[in-house]
């Protein structure tokens, strides 16, 4: 009876703090033409959640992409259709792994430095001068690193499909042999414009998501160190859990 | 509680008695549950948000840290609410930043990020952002903790020649009674979340009111217990309970 009560008080909890985002999204949307006439802060969040990313997802698309094609080329010659290995790896990366990982990637280097700053900017009174000078944290805050990351994520998982391409090129074509112009030109030919579409809608989302969870984590942190850093964590989970979840909805919606 | 215009009042207590508090209510950071505040003839509670902000134009608060944006040297940080609130030229806003931080003595560590100040300097340098917007009110959240006697002499006499210079208004919590007497115009004494007594420093240095006498004169007993209420001292010695 206790654990289901307390199971009760978590749901409800769980369902007031979903509310609350929401909330929270709609004041950062309303603030958001304001905070575009300093486009410049916002191209600034751009770099940090962007540029200052970009060693990680390029590492990790490079391994990605040579593990996909090792699998790839072993489970395909089973079949003596090898030449599809990159077909399949521009798939797997543009619609799956490409916004998935780069999402989780985004989550553990961008979306804990956003909430971190933010939840130490709180503990240090910095929003509250802000808003004595009459200045909306909001706006000149979070709404540009909000933006920062939405825009940096569909490019940095681009780039991370680009990279894996390659590794998976370097692993089917250059290791195994496979013939260059079969692997890109079935790739080609088997890519279609509704694929990459999909890692598109997908990594925007992602975007959304991950940026919306950690400033919003991050502003509504509790002004100690403790406080800071309980921020940070569920930051990381938060959005790996709600990457996969929404990774599972909008696969489920295209098809 | 009414702060006359022009003055230096200090808002005095001990230790959680809600000064922050009072002040988080003079500038709406915080809402009363009843009673009603009239800053510069408005009343707080009916101010929407553009009209809280600018009334706190009109204000200027320095934060017992500084608050200092972290990511911004000194020269930044003094001109943060320029850059924010007017479209003045460059060469405008450099020569009010320098006039600023030539009135608090830091007009050498313009170059300096936060990380590089001490607190003294930190606190100059965010009194420095509080008035370059020309305020009418200036707040000094306990302006004096954790600084060395220069520095805190060095505060002292910026609260006193600003607020006349300038023709502020200034509120000041402080719990430093014998520094912030020396230069306030009038005390409000809190305890309990209640005034107990007002007057010039002088009128509270002559008064007989038990709390006042044991706040001034700084005694650790009096009608502020000492003790955090607690079961009898010996009955907890002498008990077999451990604990929890």
């Amino acid at each position: 009876m206790i654990g289901l009560k307390r199971l009760w008080a978590t749901l409800i909890d769980n369902i007031a703090r979903l509310g609350d985002i929401t909330r929270f999204l709609l004041r950062l949307l309303i603030a958001t033409p304001a905070a575009l006439v300093r486009f410049d802060l916002v191209l600034e969040q751009v770099y940090n959640a962007g540029v200052l990313s970009l060693i990680i997802v390029m590492l990790s698309g490079l391994f990605v992409g040579m593990v996909l094609g090792l699998q790839g080329f072993q489970l395909l010659q089973r079949f003596g259709s090898e030449e599809a290995l990159g077909t399949a790896t521009a798939i797997g990366l543009v619609k799956e792994l490409g916004p998935v990982v780069t999402a989780l990637l985004f989550a553990g280097r961008a979306g804990t430095a956003l909430a971190s700053e933010i939840g130490l900017m709180r503990a240090t009174d910095q929003l509250s001068a802000m808003e004595m000078m009459a200045v909306d944290p909001v706006r000149r805050v979070v709404v540009p690193r909000f933006l920062g990351g939405v825009i940096a994520m569909p490019l940095l998982a681009a780039i991370f499909s680009m990279i894996g391409l390659y590794g998976a090129q370097l692993i089917g074509v250059q290791l195994m042999g496979i013939d260059s112009g079969s692997f890109w030109s079935q790739m080609r030919g088997g890519v279609a414009l509704a694929d990459v579409n999909q890692g598109i809608v997908k990594s925007l989302i992602f975007g959304v998501a991950c940026s919306l969870i950690a400033v919003y984590e991050g502003y509504n942190a509790s002004p100690t160190a403790e406080g800071v850093g309980r921020a940070t964590t569920r930051t990381v989970v938060t959005s790996a859990v709600m990457t996969l979840f929404l990774d599972y909805l909008i696969t489920a919606m295209f098809l | 509680m009414n702060i006359p215009r022009g003055q230096v009042t200090a808002v005095m207590g001990p230790s959680g008695t809600g000064k922050t508090t009072l002040l988080r209510l003079i500038t709406r950071q915080a809402r009363p549950v009843s009673g009603s505040i009239r800053v510069a003839g408005f009343d707080l509670a009916s101010l929407n948000r553009d009209q809280l902000y600018v009334l706190r134009r009109r204000m200027g608060m320095l934060f017992q840290n500084g608050a200092l944006l972290t990511d911004l040297n000194v020269f930044e940080n003094v001109a943060f609410p320029l850059r924010e609130h007017t479209t003045l030229p460059e060469r405008l806003i450099r020569q009010l930043v320098l006039t600023k931080l030539q009135a608090v003595g830091l007009r050498g560590a313009i170059d300096l990020m936060p990380a590089e100040l001490s607190g003294g300097m930190s606190r100059r340098v965010a009194l420095a952002r509080a008035i370059v917007m020309d305020p009418e009110i200036m707040i000094y959240d306990e302006p004096f903790v954790g600084l060395d006697p220069i520095s805190m002499g060095v505060i002292l006499r910026l609260i006193r020649r600003l607020n006349d210079t300038l023709g502020l208004t200034s509120i000041v919590v402080s719990h430093d009674v014998q520094e912030i007497s020396s230069v306030a115009d009038a005390v409000y004494l809190l305890s309990g979340g209640t005034v107990v007594a007002h007057g010039t420093p002088a009128e509270m240095r002559a008064s007989q009111s038990e709390i006042v006498h044991q706040f001034m004169d700084g005694l650790a007993d009096g009608p502020v217990p000492f003790h955090y209420p607690a079961p009898d001292y010996f009955a907890e010695l002498l008990s077999r309970d451990t604990p929890t």
